[in-house]
């Protein structure tokens, strides 16, 4: 008798299942959880906090504020970040002081592990959002992220 | 008799009168095989299509929707890319044998198509033992699946070929004890009779429990016979890869593939006609209408292939001593003791008539 | 060779096939290499190493704080849990407070990794056994939780959101809401799980009585996580030593006593629903406070050899380290989880099918970085 009772019962967990997959089926316009992705360019906002690649913010008047401490590039476990630095004449003192000269960042190195940005005291790089990153010559990942002519802040210093 | 229909009858006649009667004929035969390979060629690409169009919906996702409207080309594209492709192959395999395995496939999927009756006047090959004709023909498939595995050299495709023989011999049972006892009922084997029987009541309102166990009995025997989940044996990606078909690549490859669609095609279509009615309408409601026929064969054939991709989308794979104690266990007993019943139905003339 | 002569012409012989590294169901660069019979399977040998990236070595010259984040690329699915392990480890070794508010949110943040890390499994799992549906039924939920990593940590797999001291940065004004949003969601869609899968009478008859494991050999093999508690080896390190803020939750621990495949199944689904008890009954209360100690910029851990163990969503991970008061450690030991469960694979697949070995193994639940490290 459990013969029949076997079929049964398994017919039955059968039905349930397809009840789960017809029912999806039937909902499929509004529950499609694809994104259409190089469509939705426009509206695609990714999170605030997006680990994309490191970017330096400057101001209107192209100055940025890294003093050239060299903390993210020792803290950067992967060798990301190469800080080419010089001593310049500071106009006001009049004293030698450390200033960068360029910003390396290797973004094909980088793991994102946000070591740099975290042990940053003047908050002078920070998480940028844009993650499409595909290039036809490993060198574009290569980037100088201080622009050229850029000078410290005033004020960051202190 | 519609224009549509009539124009067949035009070229029959019009071939007849010019030619000889002999080459007339091998002339027509030649246009019909055209006809039909231009047909199921694009109908396999839409099947593909439907199929992924379907499994997206299941699966919460959309589905193919870039190349022409709503993606209807999209199989298009993708049969002229690997019509373009390389054909590789193994350095050790069988050369003759491996080239032959998937013409075996696609060709004895094609031939069982001509039996098949579309509406009342297209039919190309309406032979008084059209049931089992398909029956044969069907089985010739795995023919071209065993030679396909065991001379490409690749122990995987090996493993798969061997599972599909033993899987197809087995269900070949199933399927055919499940249109016998239909047969019972109609008395004939013949596929327009069959379906000219029906005319008093779809098979499987007729013969009502046994027909409806036979139903099911067909539509299990029937996803295994095309090789699909929860049967895919041959192929189960993940425990073989990619099956029998690992070495096989370009148009080789997509006559498998154009195959199996070809095949659950098929077995929709017989389920169709012998279960529901083929090209009749529901109560004849558009029976003064012969060409809508096709519409109402169409229709019943793609809502069981859908049902075929339905079980695909939803099941877990049986493993292959599963698969034949599910045959030989459970589906060929319950068929004998099934076709007793149906006799005995017929016999004391239960079956339900309108 | 062994074969077996029965007649002349017809020999019986044994063959072996290499599963992967390029093989669906290896899940990864693992390559098994099987000694078969027709479909039975006689031996079943793992061949390590294609993902060896030295993690263990390049920890020796890294700073503490950079050790987090290489934990991030072992167990890439419970990618949180294993830095907590290294911060638990370098807090304990410099005997630090840290802020309850911190120990709140690891645990919050450590089993939904855990949920995650299941639904993934889930899905693969249905995957592994045919049903290809489950595979986008579980990524739709575990998508849920990536929004909430992405949006609180930065990242959707390799998080590196646990620094020694606590928290890179305090969580995100919006995680509750969403964390409450997943509950309610998953609670409605997890029973479907059950209807979809796990009373299939497919699934069932796949699973039930395969690639059983018993109690002694669980122990002896050193299985850990769901492998083992399926087996009724009581073993939850969440429960005999709690870590973050585990002690101050209720939560039954997963316990079967088949050991087949289907209570390794069963397990991780009772875990689902056991996370997600702990992550409803904390997240109504996390303390205000610090999200951070601050600590030396250069960590030195005291001469000494220290040990923390976690339960990731694998099982036990252990991290040993010899420190000689240095900014790196001497050596550095990880316990993975994913090691010893594939070390009892030969064990409990030998006698099965191809289908089983399959079935057996994806409820191992290997993560091949974990193993090859």
């Amino acid at each position: 008798m459990s013969y029949f009772s076997d079929i049964y019962n398994g017919i039955k967990t059968l039905l349930t299942g397809m009840r789960v997959t017809g029912k999806y089926f039937l909902t499929s316009r509004k529950g499609a959880i694809t994104q259409q992705y190089p469509d939705n360019r426009e509206t695609l906002k990714m999170f605030d906090r997006f680990r994309g690649e490191v970017i330096m913010p400057h101001d209107e008047e192209n100055q940025h504020r890294c003093t050239g401490c060299q903390k993210c590039e020792i803290a950067c476990p992967n060798g990301t970040i190469e800080i080419i630095w010089d001593r310049g004449i500071d106009e006001e003192t009049g004293k030698k002081k450390k200033k960068i000269d360029q910003f390396v960042y290797h973004l094909s190195m980088c793991t994102m592990c946000g070591l740099c940005i975290d042990v940053c005291p003047t908050d002078a790089i920070e998480w940028g959002q844009n993650f499409e990153n595909s290039v036809y010559d490993r060198a574009a990942l290569t980037r100088v992220l201080n622009e050229p002519g850029s000078k410290l802040m005033p004020g960051v210093e202190d | 008799m519609t224009t549509a229909l009539s124009i067949t009858k035009n070229i029959h006649d019009w071939l007849f009168s010019t030619m000889p009667e002999g080459v007339a004929s091998i002339v027509e035969m030649t246009l019909i095989a055209l006809v039909y390979l231009g047909i199921f060629s694009v109908a396999g690409l839409f099947l593909v299509l439907m199929e992924r169009r379907v499994a997206a919906w299941f699966q919460l996702r959309i589905g193919p929707n870039r190349v022409g409207f709503q993606g209807l080309l999209q199989t298009m594209a993708d049969a002229l890319k690997l019509l373009s492709k390389e054909l590789t192959g193994t350095v050790k395999a069988d050369k003759f044998l491996y080239n032959l395995a998937p013409y075996f496939v696609i060709i004895s999927s094609l031939m069982a198509l001509a039996v098949i009756p579309f509406t009342k006047d297209f039919h190309a090959f309406d032979i008084n033992i059209g049931i089992f004709f398909l029956i044969a023909i069907s089985s010739i498939g795995v023919i071209g699946i065993l030679l396909g595995g065991w001379s490409s050299n690749n122990k995987f495709a090996l493993i798969g070929a061997m599972r599909s023989g033993v899987q197809t011999i087995s269900y070949e049972l199933s399927i055919g004890l499940s249109l016998l006892t239909m047969v019972l009922i109609t008395e004939t084997l013949q596929l327009s009779e069959i379906v000219e029987v029906q005319k008093n009541g779809w098979l499987i309102v007729q013969g009502h429990i046994p027909a409806i166990i036979a139903f099911m009995i067909f539509m299990i025997a029937g996803t295994a016979e095309t090789n699909r989940a929860p049967f895919d044996m041959a192929e189960a990606e993940s425990e073989l890869g990619a099956g029998f078909h690992t070495e096989y690549s370009g148009m080789k490859f997509a006559y498998f593939f154009l195959a199996e669609f070809i095949n659950m095609f098929i077995i929709a279509a017989i389920a169709a006609t012998v279960f529901f009615g083929g090209w009749l309408s529901p109560f004849g409601i558009t029976e003064s209408i012969p060409l809508l026929g096709v519409f109402w064969f169409l229709a019943k054939t793609l809502t069981l292939v859908f049902l075929m991709m339905w079980f695909r989308w939803t099941f877990p794979r049986l493993r292959v001593d599963q698969l034949l104690t599910l045959e030989w266990k459970y589906l060929l007993p319950i068929n004998l003791v099934n076709i007793v019943i149906m006799a005995a139905v017929v016999w004391l003339n239960l079956t339900i008539n309108f | 060779m062994e074969t077996t002569t029965v007649n002349s012409n017809f020999k019986s012989e044994k063959y072996q096939i290499n599963m992967g590294p390029q093989h669906p169901a290896t899940h990864g660069v693992l390559n098994l290499l099987l000694t078969i019979d027709g479909e039975i399977i006689k031996k079943v040998e793992p061949d390590l190493g294609y993902i060896h990236r030295s993690i263990e070595k390049m920890c020796e010259r890294d700073s503490y704080q950079q050790i987090v984040h290489l934990t991030d690329r072992m167990d890439y699915l419970s990618s949180n849990i294993n830095n907590e392990a290294v911060c638990l480890t370098v807090e304990k070794a410099l005997q630090l407070a840290i802020p309850e508010r911190v120990k709140v949110i690891r645990t919050i943040i450590g089993e939904l990794t855990r949920i995650s890390s299941h639904c993934l499994w889930w899905g693969v799992m249905g995957m592994d056994v045919g049903a290809l549906t489950t595979y986008f039924y579980g990524f739709r939920d575990r998508e849920m939780i990536n929004d909430i990593m992405e949006e609180t940590c930065g990242a959707r797999l390799t998080m590196n959101y646990n620094v020694p001291g606590g928290l890179m940065f305090d969580i995100h004004p919006n995680f509750v809401k969403r964390v409450k949003d997943f509950i309610a969601h998953f609670k409605t869609k997890l029973p479907e799980f059950d209807t979809l899968l796990t009373e299939n009478i497919i699934f069932q008859k796949r699973t039930k009585g395969i690639g059983i494991l018993t109690r002694e050999d669980a122990i002896s093999f050193g299985a850990s996580g769901p492998v083992a508690r399926a087996s009724g080896y009581s073993c939850d390190v969440r429960k005999y030593h709690p870590y973050s803020a585990l002690d101050r939750v209720t939560f039954k621990e997963a316990l079967r006593t088949e050991g087949d495949t289907f209570a390794r199944y069963s397990v991780r689904i009772q875990e689902m629903w056991e996370s997600l008890s702990i992550v409803e009954q904390l997240i109504d209360n996390i303390p205000e406070g610090e999200h951070r100690v601050k600590t030396n910029a250069v960590i030195k851990l005291p001469k000494g050899e220290f040990y923390q163990k976690v339960e990731t969503a694998r099982g036990e991970l252990g991290v040993y380290v010899i420190s000689t008061g240095t900014k790196s450690p001497y050596r550095l030991k990880f316990r993975s989880p994913g090691f010893s469960n594939l070390s009892l694979l030969n064990h409990i697949a030998v006698g099965g099918k191809i289908g089983d070995l399959v079935a057996t193994m994806a409820t191992l639940d290997l993560v091949i970085p974990d193993i090859d490290r």
